[in-house]
């Protein structure tokens, strides 16, 4: 088993950069705040923004990266499993057709 | 060498006290506490069931009016669900038997699995407070937007509670998977396991990736409780059938997790009472991987007319067939195993025989059911409540019925009264079916489920089926009796009395706290009979 992972300081300090950018990114983009309108594609940029922020916090602060890939692999199906929840869900949503009353 | 004194140390005598048995770490004794606790909520479960039977003897109100029946309906379905058939296999006999089936002292995390059996007394005292003081009313499924605007909290306290013990299901998984992998004795790889052993990894898959989608649901019905975010209620902009989609992508794999174990102790039975090497090792243990797996894909076909799309539908109907094959490629082993056996007729494989007879009705009209246009006829009608009982109690329930007598004598060191143990089998065998079976027809017929009366043509098949659940009762109180006297009286039971092969029944009955008197190691396969 490896030992636990030093990560140099300056890395946790540019995370914990970026992570503040994109932070201030996601208030720039919503809608109530800042008046940035692209339609459907404001709530795919701002689930875009948190993804990537997850992805940082997974890989860096939780140590993903340099941890066991079977922990990645949990991780990964996991998801992967949400993922499918929410697309076979979004699959019956995407393909209703609304029924028109014979009465 | 052991001495003799060192072999009459065993679990049970191990320490004294009550204190001792609520602060164990030791699986064993934790898997008794989960016994006990299964059997309370069964019989609770049961009374109500009876109750529901006899409500339904004639035509009109006979104990309850419409609301009260409602409410046993809830309490029957929500107790044996979430308290009775999801922990009984893994919780009860997996706990006791996993460690000693691999050669181990003990699960991984003694400790986490103590918590699990806190978790499911404190998530089932929340239900039951949920069932009895908020009344709730809506059935196991507490479908929204009725389970919201029906009930005060009712409903969230109840999938809190589902929750609770949910968490409890997924503590057991984790230290199911931990503990084969890195527990295993000596020279035991993953195909030494015997494969109650694969149905207990299988589940324990299920219970961990699936029962976290409860805690979504629970978030999403609080806010909209509480705060008014339109998730499942139209008036507010949700989409009722969505709560449909949260609910069964946990409870459908909520149902292998109920039978999976259960084939996995069909397994046991059938080798050790045909005498012989299990047919088909390799394909019944990834058989129970495959279902696991299947078993995530198939969810929607719970909802064939809710509203769902036609395209989920098909998608749907095709996947769900797909769980036959693995099932088929079980049970058709099983038979394998049984030809050219020596056979014996004791109460665990007629449990067994039971179990495939039973189950394979089951199954195949779950087949019936994943056909759409089938399932538009037959949805919410008796059909299906006969299809899941035949499925939940006469494969899962058999199935731990016969665990049970297999394993008694180790898990006590007595032996039961035999007679007495088939005698029971048979009047629940027939019990059942003369329950379930009419309810076949009935539902065929046009009999809607869940309604507290119906038409006056259904009743001579509903007289029958009443008559058959005094049927059942009275075999379980037969067993209820064979268990006791077999504590109480039961004659010293040997430490293989079955003549098994699997490492449990090479240590002595009942098993010492720390489970072999010597580290067992493995030379070969788990079912060598020569």
């Amino acid at each position: 088993m490896s030992g636990h992972h030093i990560i140099p300081f300056s890395v946790y300090r540019n995370v914990l950069i970026a992570l503040l950018i994109l932070t201030v990114l996601t208030v720039a983009v919503a809608k109530p705040v800042s008046g940035f309108d692209a339609g459907v594609f404001n709530f795919l940029i701002a689930m875009g923004i948190a993804s990537v922020k997850a992805g940082l916090v997974l890989a860096y602060f939780m140590q993903l990266k340099y941890d066991n890939k079977l922990y990645l692999a949990v991780i990964v199906s996991t998801v992967l499993f949400l993922g499918l929840l929410f697309s076979v869900a979004m699959i019956d949503w995407a393909t209703r057709v609304p029924e028109i009353s014979t009465l | 060498m052991s001495s003799a004194a060192d072999k009459s140390k065993n679990y049970l005598n191990h320490e004294k006290g009550l204190w001792s048995w609520l602060t164990t770490l030791d699986h064993k004794r934790i898997g008794i506490m989960y016994m006990i606790t299964v059997m309370l909520f069964f019989l609770i479960g049961g009374i109500f069931a009876l109750l529901i039977r006899f409500e339904l003897f004639s035509t009109g109100g006979q104990i309850v009016d419409a609301d009260g029946y409602n409410r046993m309906m809830t309490f029957h379905g929500a107790i044996m669900v979430f308290m009775v058939i999801i922990p009984g296999i893994p919780a009860f006999l997996g706990n006791f038997f996993l460690p000693l089936h691999l050669g181990a002292k003990d699960v991984a995390f003694p400790k986490v699995n103590l918590m699990s059996w806190y978790c499911l007394i404190i998530g089932a005292a929340i239900s039951f407070f949920s069932l009895f003081a908020e009344k709730v009313a809506t059935g196991w499924t507490f479908y929204t937007p009725y389970s919201i605007s029906e009930t005060s909290n009712g409903a969230i306290l109840l999938v809190l509670g589902a929750f609770v013990m949910g968490f409890s299901s997924i503590l057991t998984g984790l230290n199911f998977v931990a503990t084969t992998h890195r527990l295993r004795a000596p020279g035991m790889g993953f195909f030494q396991m015997p494969l109650f052993v694969w149905g207990l990894y299988s589940t324990a898959i299920l219970q961990i990736i699936a029962t976290p989608v409860l805690a979504i649901t629970l978030l999403l019905l609080a806010a909209e409780k509480t705060m008014g975010i339109g998730f499942f209620d139209p008036k507010l902009g949700g989409d009722p059938v969505l709560f449909q989609h949260f609910f069964w992508f946990y409870s459908h794999p909520a149902v292998y997790i109920m039978i999976l174990p259960a084939m996995g102790i069909i397994s046991e039975l059938i080798t050790a009472f045909s005498r012989k090497v299990i047919f088909g090792y390799k394909a019944i243990a990834f058989s129970s991987v495959g279902i696991a797996a299947v078993s995530f894909f198939v969810w929607g076909h719970h909802m064939f007319v809710s509203g769902q799309s036609q395209v989920a539908g098909v998608i749907f109907s095709f996947l769900t067939m797909l769980v036959g094959v693995p099932t088929a490629i079980k049970t058709f082993n099983w038979v394998a195993t049984m030809y050219k056996g020596s056979i014996q007729f004791q109460s665990p494989m007629l449990y067994a025989m039971g179990f495939l007879f039973l189950f394979t009705i089951g199954g195949v009209t779950g087949v019936m059911l994943a056909v759409m246009a089938v399932d538009v006829h037959f949805h919410d009608t008796y059909f299906v409540v006969a299809h899941f009982h035949y499925v939940m109690v006469g494969g899962t329930l058999m199935a731990i019925m016969g665990g049970i007598y297999y394993w008694f004598p180790k898990m006590f060191g007595k032996m039961y009264n035999e007679f007495m143990a088939q005698l029971s089998f048979l009047f629940i065998f027939v019990g059942f079916n003369v329950t379930f079976f009419p309810q076949f027809i009935l539902g065929a017929q046009g009999m809607p489920r869940r309604y507290f009366d119906y038409l006056p043509a259904f009743e001579p098949l509903n007289r029958v089926s009443t008559v058959g659940s005094w049927l059942i009762a009275i075999g379980f109180l037969i067993g209820l009796y064979v268990i006791i006297n077999g504590l109480l009286k039961g004659k010293k039971a040997p430490d293989n009395p079955w003549g098994a092969k699997t490492l449990e029944w090479q240590t002595s009955s009942p098993p010492p706290h720390t489970n072999f008197h010597e580290q067992p190691v493995v030379t070969g396969g788990p079912y060598e009979f020569r």
